[in-house]
């Protein structure tokens, strides 16, 4: 790029310092890099060149973040140990202390609202406590999750403790031959046998969060997202069948049925209609606080254990499952969110959450730090709930506050950051 | 002329009839001998007394949407002197276009059961039957070959048609004229232009809040959108079909929209509804159609492959099989123009052994079982869209059922026959063309010019009220104002308010492709300001 003399804008003291030229790197050959490439100004580095933002995959985090020395304005993608967040072993183990911390200091009720993952115990050590459970609920239903793989791999359903005999056999290694990079690490977790059907279809939602900051916390909530529907019709019968339970799409992908244009997902906005229209909009608008309550609370349990950086945020993409009484239900917590598009539609929103990414990490000095709404995404915590009416005297101690969360809601994104935002530094206005 | 004292008597009469024996009618009987215990009911006062008890209790309002409803699909009432046929349908040529038109069809029907020999009619064996109740909700699992299944006709095939209607009292002695030769409907049918719209559709103008306009995210909810669903409310409360029709012109909340619907429609779910359902659902277990095939392939074509309704496919299964062997959905023959033939079974002898309508909604063919039976509704080329949108307000496929029932006798059947009635596909089309040459001249001529007639793209719109072309919310807020307003009109409005919307676009096109370029994506349209502003923002 050119070297001006100084190639960042000091603008007035109300802004921070915006950079005019922003080297990239970015590891990941989809959605991501038609962004960055037709982002104003914006430029990618080559291998070893310095680079002011990099949006890098976990792997190239664990090798080189501990090396690499960033100046202040620099920006990655990923925090150092999201994988307290992100692996569902650590998840579980944060969660739990979570819990206990709350119910400690708050209570049994405020406890209760912690409870929104299934009973979960981390294999092979905590396989006797989940052996007690087990016996405690005959005929229940359990899933088998390797700790760290994605896209469905390596998951499994059972029903009889002789299904998972060779876990047994792990329990009696001593502890120094545990080695994390040998043994595979599983987590079983209680399955939700009473899922939430459309039309005898089971789904998931996926919905994006972005944190810029754990410590203090201060988390945005994507207004789309999407549901996504089991190819086949739900039954407990058929356990075997992996593509009855799993709803992630690439496991569907590869189901006897799958139409590859189908793409099995509703948007958000469709699904929030539909509920709306089966139970009516004050139970959705519960569903939805309740789903808020996931991803607060999901995120103040690994607040202090996530080593806070300035130059790091994250977007994650989260898995909520819906049962019968519309309760949500933490499934996962992903890092990586996928972000190849399945079709244009899907394209078009990845594109934009993107984008809207990287208006609110802000390399370029354009936002004020104010602000409760950056396209589609809104401000969700900021060291505190954030509320959509504006504080002021009247709304002093008023129960009538509402969240400024609209997952599903309408996204006009474009129209808000034509009012929000000035044009890049070095482009015309308009 | 008959006078209007005796006209109602007539229908007070026929209505009576009607809603005499069904399970309102008991449950009021119930109801009155059951209250005559109770200590406000005084012999002296009897009458009246029992009276306000049903009244006070909601079963007069229940009989009040019962007749409501019957009111909405009485046939026309005629001179004494003409038969049925003519009140149904009073002009002669439609009449006989229908008929040609439903032969055509049943040739078509017959030469595919001919070609494919596949019987019309057959019974199922135990087995099948058995298989078929235990799949009955993941009847899409299945992936039968359908390939040589085709459907009967697509709506273009139904275009040619009424293009080609003729009116034998119009006289052609002025030879071709432009006038003449604008559009493609050659007939003269009376259709509103927009003076009259406004008339007609007050609720819609600008001076008048409403769903779809007034409750977009900018709108401050305290202005109109939380006061209609407070009242909304009292509707679904109250129970009144008249009010929640009236209600519904302006737009259903999405939380409410299910409970308004089924008011309007007066959908009760009594027993004798779920019996029936039931009955349908044992019809289906006991004999496969022909006509299922059509059916399933109608659904894998269109609804499993839309990007929201593929969800549904199975209930629209369970839907569609069950329609096609009601009977009761003939009755809407009595003010719909078609005449079913007659029915009969024969016996392996050939001798007519008894009359029986068996099974029901089946073309009149004789095939190798010799079961030969009535004509009813021959799915074609899109039928299911009627249907998928419904599924996204209705879980349970027994109300599902009843809903989509009472729209398609009350509105769905008159876009795919040939009638003279206002709300007929006949009259929309007309409509729709005269709306543009009315007011968008130089469009229309354009378009004719370069051979892209705008009913040619129109057309399917109108045939599906525009179910996959719009999104699901504002299609729903579309078919709001259908049942309130008890008129398919606004889908020939909204036709051409689409045309007026991209007539920038679609002056610079130079072919039909390019026109159909142009009009492929309704997806991102909202219906409500489209209608608005071409009613009442339009300089006429």
């Amino acid at each position: 790029c050119l070297h001006l003399a100084g190639n960042h804008i000091k603008a007035d003291s109300n802004h921070r310092e915006g950079r005019s030229c922003v080297r990239y790197k970015c590891s990941l050959m989809n959605t991501v890099l038609d962004v960055l490439h037709q982002r104003p100004g914006w430029v990618e580095v080559k291998e070893d060149g310095e680079w002011d933002f990099n949006w890098c995959d976990v792997g190239w985090l664990r090798e080189n973040f501990d090396h690499s020395y960033m100046e202040e304005h620099v920006r990655i993608c990923h925090f150092r140990n999201h994988y307290e967040l992100t692996r569902k072993n650590l998840m579980v183990k944060n969660l739990k202390r979570y819990r206990k911390t709350v119910e400690r200091e708050a209570g049994r009720l405020e406890a209760v609202k912690c409870d929104f993952f299934p009973l979960t115990f981390v294999l092979p050590s905590e396989y006797h406590l989940f052996v007690e459970d087990f016996k405690r609920s005959p005929g229940s239903t359990w899933i088998m999750k390797p700790v760290a793989r994605s896209q469905g791999k390596g998951i499994f359903l059972f029903r009889k403790l002789k299904d998972i005999m060779e876990w047994k056999k792990d329990c009696t290694r001593s502890d120094e031959q545990r080695d994390e990079a040998q043994v595979e690490s599983y987590v079983v977790q209680s399955y939700i046998e009473n899922p939430y059907l459309i039309h005898g279809r089971k789904f998931d939602l996926r919905v994006y969060i972005l944190v810029t900051s754990y410590l203090p916390l201060k988390a945005w909530l994507y207004r789309d997202g999407f549901a996504r529907f089991s190819n086949t019709r739900f039954s407990l019968r058929t356990i075997d069948d992996q593509y009855v339970h799993l709803t992630n799409v690439a496991v569907q992908k590869t189901a006897p049925v799958y139409n590859p244009e189908k793409g099995c997902k509703w948007q958000m906005q469709q699904l929030r209609r539909y509920l709306t229209a089966k139970h009516g909009t004050y139970v959705v608008e519960e569903l939805f606080k309740d789903i808020d309550n996931i991803f607060i609370r999901s995120l103040q349990s690994v607040q202090k254990v996530i080593i806070n950086d300035k130059h790091c945020f994250e977007l994650y993409g989260y898995d909520i499952l819906l049962d019968q009484d519309l309760k949500p239900w933490l499934i996962e917590v992903n890092a990586s969110p996928s972000l190849t598009a399945s079709n244009q539609d899907d394209y078009e929103m990845k594109y934009s959450l993107i984008e809207d990414t990287l208006h609110i990490v802000d390399m370029e000095g354009r936002l004020t730090g104010k602000e409760k709404r950056v396209g589609g995404f809104d401000l969700m915590w900021n060291d505190g709930p954030v509320f959509r009416e504006n504080a002021g005297l009247e709304t002093l101690g008023s129960p009538f506050q509402t969240a400024n969360t609209h997952l599903g809601g309408v996204n006009d994104r474009k129209k808000q950051l034509r009012q929000l935002l000035k044009p890049f530094p070095g482009q015309k206005k308009v | 002329m008959m006078n209007e004292g005796s006209e109602l008597s007539v229908t007070i009469a026929q209505i009576v009839q009607r809603l005499k024996g069904t399970h309102l009618h008991s449950q009021l009987e119930k109801q009155a001998k059951e209250c005559l215990h109770r200590p406000e009911i005084r012999l002296e006062s009897i009458k009246e007394d029992v009276r306000k008890f049903l009244r006070a209790t909601g079963w007069e309002r229940k009989l009040q949407n019962a007749v409501y409803r019957e009111l909405h699909i009485l046939p026309p009432s005629g001179h004494p002197e003409a038969p049925l046929e003519h009140t149904k349908e009073p002009l002669a040529y439609m009449r006989k276009a229908q008929a040609s038109w439903e032969k055509r069809i049943l040739k078509s029907l017959n030469s595919m059961c001919t070609e494919l020999g596949v019987p019309l009619a057959r019974k199922r064996p135990v087995l099948e039957q058995k298989e078929l109740t235990s799949k009955w909700n993941e009847m899409g699992a299945d992936e039968p070959d359908l390939s040589k299944f085709r459907p009967v006709y697509a709506p273009k095939d139904f275009l040619e048609v009424l293009i080609n209607l003729k009116n034998p009292n119009h006289d052609h002695s002025d030879g071709l004229t432009a006038r003449s030769h604008w559009g493609l409907i050659p007939i003269s049918l009376s259709v509103r232009d927009v003076p009259q719209l406004r008339e007609a559709y007050p609720e819609l103008s600008l001076s008048c809040s409403q769903l779809g306009i007034d409750d977009h995210a900018h709108v401050p909810p305290d202005l109109f959108e939380s006061e209609h669903i407070r009242i909304g409310k009292k509707v679904v409360d109250e129970q009144d079909s008249a009010a929640a029709q009236q209600y519904s012109r302006q737009g259903s909340p999405t939380g409410l929209r299910a409970q308004l619907w089924a008011l309007i429609l007066n959908i009760t779910n009594d027993p004798e509804d779920v019996a029936h359902y039931e009955q349908l659902k044992a019809a289906v277990i006991h004999h496969d159609l022909l006509v299922d095939n059509l059916i399933y392939k109608d659904v894998k074509l269109t609804a499993s492959n839309d990007d929201y309704y593929f969800v549904f496919e199975d209930v629209l299964y369970q839907v569609l099989l069950c329609f096609s062997r009601d009977t009761a959905v003939l009755e809407h023959f009595s003010y719909n123009s078609a005449t079913p033939p007659k029915s009969y079974i024969q016996g392996k002898t050939g001798e007519e052994e008894f009359a029986v309508v068996y099974p029901p909604n089946v073309p009149l063919l004789p095939c190798q079982m010799g079961i030969v039976c009535r004509l009813g509704v021959i799915p074609f080329h899109g039928f299911s869209m009627y249907v998928a949108p419904l599924c996204f307000l209705y879980n349970e496929p027994c109300k599902l059922y009843s809903v989509f029932r009472e729209m398609y006798v009350r509105y769905f059947f008159r876009l795919h026959s040939i009638s003279s009635s206002p709300s007929g596909i006949v009259s929309l089309c007309l409509q729709f063309e005269r709306l543009l040459q009315i007011h968008l001249p130089q469009l229309f001529f354009h378009l004719q010019e370069i051979m892209a007639q705008p009913l040619r793209i129109a057309f399917k719109w109108m045939v599906r009220a525009f179910s996959g072309y719009l999104s699901t919310d504002q299609l729903l807020l579309l078919w709001d104002r259908i049942l309130g307003y008890d008129s398919l009109e606004l889908v020939a409005v909204l036709a051409a308010a689409v045309f007026a919307f991209r007539a920038e676009n679609l002056m610079e096109v130079t072919s039909l492709a390019s026109a159909e370029a142009v009009l492929a994506d309704l997806s991102t349209l909202k219906v409500m300001p489209l209608l608005q502003i071409f009613l009442f923002a339009n300089v006429i």
